[in-house]
């Protein structure tokens, strides 16, 4: 609000300035305890350290940072103006999501053929695109039935030990425990969802938080079960059909490079595992599509928009909510099986809370119930840490940071819209 | 018996800093219905002011322990107070009357910006001060176990007892009070009246903070020890205590922090020290599912 009433009346200089210096105060106070005065360790006991002048670069910092904003947003405030007066503000974000979906498609396809020796790419591309799974289940639980879920990653965990566990213990195949995991995932879904539906949103929040938790203390702790916090380890990798992706070919088979007659490379399972989640977050795309047309997925629509309304209408809450949660959870499952497959190593550190606010993020970030939405911000969620990597150290400080300000400048989501996904067409004739 | 005694004392000095932390959790959630992601973190930020300040008072040569007390009370006040009005002001402001899920994303990110920022600045290894106040009463000795209260569990308790009252006061008696009980429970309204909203809710969030700060001192006296991690699960078992007592609710935030601290320490000492955090929030689960409203929260009518 504050920038349309500074665009109106337009600032002085010595109002920038004193604006400035005021963010700059507030920067010397902020900073004075962390960044001015630190403890050190000398010889067992802790010693005070000034740093003034980092101090003094932090607020200039401050002071120039908030002038050059000031005047940015000024500017941007007075574009939008200008532009408003002139009219045509018809907003475009649905035809440019479904155009984006394909050009996104069409480079998902290329990539792995582009960068096909480069093997920090296909990496990172997967990694991306098990988020993108994971925020398209999400989406089914926050986006679309509007249940705050903050311990989704239980459910991803509960797919990466059903696998780990499944495949090291009892022999079972990648395929062969993919739906098992998955159902196995619902299930807990439905075991968390059944006694806490009925309460509301933020309770929701905490109580899934709580649970999500649990699980992690639960796998840390058990040892004789899920091998407490080493972990569960050399996890058989997925095959293709029966072919697996090894240097040398099992007695009197084959193995995938021999069956094609091509030198064997690393890189063949890679853009394998690639293609196998891309496939998979497809499908997850199709179905979750899919449902949302059906009367379920416009049940968890409506039940977003207005639960009284829905009890009203005689719908059962209790049971649209479960099934958003078995759907969401299973879709985690999957995303859980897929990851513990990929890495051959899961433990107990992969599933923390930061995971699943990461992946409410993604959701949010996206425009809450928009599909391109969450590719957009799963692609950049991984690409700021990775961006990051080269300042290791600032990674995780600025994805907080961007966090907060992709919120700040769209509070609804980089591609937000709220539309129902079905309308009633119109009555033709002027019938009612 | 006398270790039943002793863990009651435990639980109770434990109980009181969830509770301090979990006012700022129930009174930010009843003024604008948001959960203060980041108030843990805040909560951490004033654990590292109090190292630094005992650290200084230490090469000051400052040995009368109020005195040390007090002065280390007065900086981590104002330094964390300053941090919760800043975090409100850029996080959460220009999101306020957007959806609801907008600012609690916002603050996770400013969690998790402050939890690396302090890592930053002051290093990723634990923090370790020497005892501030030492030694204790014994309260009841039998030959098996000696039951005593430390001078700092005794100073713990005391300031939180005290602490409240003066807030419970405040709250109910001065004009603050009545402005930000009146935004609690209609904000156009009481901007109407002519509260200043923006304000009583700055006022709001430094008073947490100010409460969390208390908490961080304490925990620095208490333990000795801090690391930079210390506020997120301080943070979420402030915030069960704050949904247990009953959200929006001021003596329900400490009632519920006492029985987290409370059941944590008995938990710990009879059960299985591993799952107490299993503990608490199976018991919120519990509560929430019997008692949806926590246990001194008013049921909420929703009208249409």
């Amino acid at each position: 609000m504050s920038t349309v009433v500074f665009a109106a009346h337009g600032m002085t200089p010595a109002e920038r300035l004193r604006d400035a210096g005021w963010i700059a105060f507030v920067a010397f106070i902020l900073g004075v305890p962390l960044i001015g005065l630190t403890t050190v360790d000398v010889g067992g006991r802790l010693a005070v350290n000034t740093r003034f002048g980092l101090l003094a670069a932090a607020v200039a910092v401050a002071f120039g940072g908030r002038l050059a904003l000031r005047w940015a947003f000024d500017r941007l405030a007075a574009r939008k103006a200008s532009r408003q007066r002139a009219g045509s503000a018809i907003s475009r974000t649905q035809t440019i999501a479904n155009v984006l979906g394909w050009i996104a498609l069409g480079a998902a396809v290329a990539l792995p053929i582009a960068f096909s020796d480069n093997r920090y790419v296909v990496d990172t591309a997967t990694t991306v695109l098990i988020y993108v799974m994971l925020g398209w289940g999400l989406n089914v639980v926050v986006g679309l039935a509007g249940l705050l879920d903050l311990g989704y990653v239980a459910f991803y965990a509960v797919g990466a030990y059903a696998y780990a566990l499944l495949s090291t213990q009892y022999g079972w195949s990648f395929w062969e425990a993919l739906p098992v995991a998955g159902a196995i995932a619902a299930g807990f879904g439905i075991l968390l969802g059944y006694p806490i539906l009925r309460l509301r949103g933020d309770y929701l929040a905490i109580v899934t938080l709580g649970f999500g938790e649990i699980i992690r203390v639960i796998l840390v702790n058990w040892t004789e079960f899920s091998g407490g916090p080493n972990g569960i380890g050399s996890i058989p990798r997925p095959s293709f059909f029966g072919l697996a992706f090894t240097r040398s070919a099992p007695e009197g088979g084959h193995s995938f490079a021999s069956f094609f007659g091509l030198e064997f490379s690393a890189m063949h399972r890679l853009i394998f595992l690639y293609y196998l989640i891309l496939v998979l977050a497809l499908l997850t795309h199709a179905f979750v599509s899919r449902l949302r047309k059906l009367p379920v997925g416009r049940a968890w629509e409506a039940l977003r928009e207005d639960e009284i309304a829905c009890k009203a209408m005689g719908m059962n809450t209790t049971h649209i909510k479960l099934s958003a949660f078995a759907i969401g959870a299973m879709l985690g499952g999957f995303a859980g099986v897929f990851f513990a497959a990929r890495q051959g190593f899961v433990s107990p550190e992969s599933f923390v809370f930061t995971e699943s606010a990461i992946i409410l993020a993604i959701v949010v970030l996206g425009g809450m119930g928009s599909q391109m939405g969450v590719v957009l911000a799963a692609t950049l969620l991984v690409l700021i840490p990775e961006f990051g990597r080269n300042f290791a150290e600032y990674r995780m400080l600025l994805f907080g940071l961007a966090m907060v300000l992709i919120m700040v400048w769209r509070p609804g989501g980089l591609l937000a819209h709220r539309e129902p996904t079905l309308r009633l067409a119109k009555a033709a004739g002027g019938e009612q | 018996m006398a270790y039943a005694l002793q863990q009651l004392i435990n639980g109770l000095t434990l109980g009181a800093m969830y509770g301090l932390i979990a006012i700022g959790y129930t009174m930010v959630y009843g003024i604008i219905g948001m959960i203060n992601f980041a108030h843990g973190d805040i909560f951490m930020v004033s654990a590292f002011i109090a190292v630094t300040a005992f650290t200084l008072l230490a090469a000051a040569d400052v040995t009368s322990i109020p005195l040390a007390l007090t002065f280390v009370l007065i900086v981590a006040l104002f330094f964390t107070s300053a941090y919760g009005w800043a975090v409100e002001r850029t996080a959460y402001r220009p999101l306020r009357g957007s959806t609801r899920l907008a600012p609690l994303i916002s603050a996770i990110g400013m969690s998790i910006f402050l939890q690396n920022a302090v890592q930053l600045t002051q290093g990723a290894r634990v923090k370790p001060i020497p005892p501030v106040i030492e030694g204790g009463v014994q309260l009841w000795s039998t030959p098996a176990f000696t039951v005593q209260i430390g001078w700092s569990q005794l100073l713990i308790i005391v300031t939180t007892v005290v602490l409240m009252i003066a807030f419970t006061w405040m709250i109910t008696q001065t004009p603050f009070g009545r402005q930000q009980r009146a935004c609690e429970q209609d904000r156009t309204m009481a901007a109407l009246l002519g509260v200043n909203v923006d304000r009583t809710i700055s006022l709001t969030f430094m008073l947490g903070a100010a409460l969390a700060a208390v908490a961080g001192v304490m925990v620095t006296v208490y333990y000795g020890v801090v690391d930079f991690f210390i506020g997120f699960l301080a943070g979420i078992k402030a915030f069960t205590a704050a949904v247990l007592g009953g959200i929006g609710s001021l003596p329900g935030a400490m009632l519920g922090g006492l029985l987290i601290g409370l059941i944590e320490s008995f938990w710990a000492a009879y059960l299985w020290a591993e799952y107490k955090d299993v503990a608490t929030f199976g018991i919120l689960c519990l509560v929430l599912m019997l008692r949806p409203s926590g246990l001194l929260g008013r049921p909420e009518v929703e009208k249409v």
